[in-house]
């Protein structure tokens, strides 16, 4: 990417973030979701709350490991990762694992503005051309795609609502600022919230 | 092998008392003292063996998987403990039960100098971090403390470490492996 696209990225141009994951959970059925540390966690609590959205405040790469774990436990459901390019980040190797398990429940999410958003708007690898949705094609998921338009975003919608995964979706959004809106941060209440929700409760 | 004798199946042990406490997922980097626990969870129909590049991403599958309604456990040595110690940071945050069964390094008989100082200080690195420690050093005593430390994880709604003394193991040298 050259600096004045970079520009761009960071003056707007991309997709809006707030509207790809409303779209992304507008038809959300008994969708699990997991939302990665950072923007991602607010831009699905500007959604609306709900009990079965799992937040992390913290535990940064851990999104898509948790959502692993939630797919291979509840293979009947389908789980979906919002995260972030800096988050997924982190946890690239995670990318192996996942490919390995082949969790057709699993979709992932990340959400790309090359910028690290909370800490100042560093940016991240992805404004250098790491190509998060290449790295997973090459791990082994059997759908990826990169998002730039409504046309794409509109595709991965589908995907996510039922295709075979795992699957993986970078979506180039605006670095643009967007107001907080934030979840609930207490985490053993978020948690118990939701396994009341999808196990019934009490549970053991 | 060398070293103490191994009385007990130890590893035999240690996978029957993860299958009593319903552990479903088991997770893994692997080390030679882990090997034939791996191979008794892969070739069991019931439970989900998943190897990990690197360990922390152990402690996220296993929060996912309580959050799914199953049970988890990891398995890794003690210089993957290093790897935990952010992540750790989620079981406490949100109340999570936690199993992890770690075979140690840089302890007993220790011929790699690179192993000693995480192993030396994994135990301490995890109590710090809120994880309570099961040390296992008698192999005839494997099956009750794996059984102990699933019931404080699972029933008490506690991180629990079993650290299984190189002495089990068998203390590796240079003429058998190098790694």
């Amino acid at each position: 990417m050259t600096a004045a696209m970079a520009t761009a990225m960071a003056s707007g141009v991309g997709l809006d973030r707030r509207k790809v994951v409303a779209e992304l959970l507008a038809n959300r059925g008994d969708l699990l979701v997991v939302a990665g540390l950072g923007s991602p966690v607010w831009d699905c609590a500007a959604v609306g709350d709900h009990p079965l959205n799992f937040y992390l405040w913290g535990a940064m790469g851990s999104a898509i490991t948790i959502g692993l774990g939630l797919a291979l436990a509840q293979p009947k459901r389908r789980v979906l990762v919002i995260t972030g390019d800096g988050e997924m980040l982190m946890g690239l190797g995670a990318l192996a694992t996942v490919a390995v398990q082949k969790p057709e429940n699993l979709a992932v999410v990340v959400l790309d503005n090359e910028h690290y958003a909370e800490t100042g708007m560093q940016k991240t690898h992805t404004a250098f051309g790491v190509d998060i949705a290449a790295i997973a094609k090459a791990a082994g998921f059997p759908a990826t795609m990169t998002v730039k338009d409504e046309s794409g975003l509109a595709r991965l919608c589908q995907q996510v609502g039922g295709a075979p995964g795992p699957i993986l979706g970078q979506v180039k959004i605006s670095a643009a600022h967007v107001p907080l809106v934030l979840p609930p941060r207490d985490g053993a209440y978020v948690k118990s919230r939701f396994r009341d929700a999808l196990l019934g409760a009490p549970n053991p | 092998m060398s070293g103490a004798a191994a009385p007990a199946d130890w590893p035999a042990d240690i996978f029957h008392a993860l299958k009593a406490a319903n552990i479903r997922i088991v997770s893994y980097v692997p080390d030679a003292g882990h090997a034939k626990l791996i191979r008794l969870c892969e070739a069991d129909p019931e439970i989900r063996t998943v190897p990990l590049t690197t360990e922390e991403e152990g402690i996220g599958l296993a929060a996912g998987a309580w959050l799914g309604g199953e049970r988890a456990a990891l398995l890794m040595q003690s210089s993957g403990v290093g790897n935990c110690i952010n992540t750790l940071s989620l079981l406490e945050s949100c109340r999570l039960p936690f199993l992890m069964l770690v075979t140690r390094r840089g302890e007993w008989a220790e011929f790699n100098p690179w192993q000693v100082p995480m192993g030396q200080r994994a135990m301490a690195a995890v109590d710090l971090m809120g994880v309570t420690v099961y040390p296992l050093t008698e192999a005839a005593s494997a099956g009750e403390t794996v059984a102990a430390a699933a019931r404080l994880a699972f029933d008490g709604g506690a991180p629990v470490a079993v650290f299984i003394s190189q002495r089990l193991i068998g203390a590796k040298s240079f003429a058998e492996d190098a790694a």
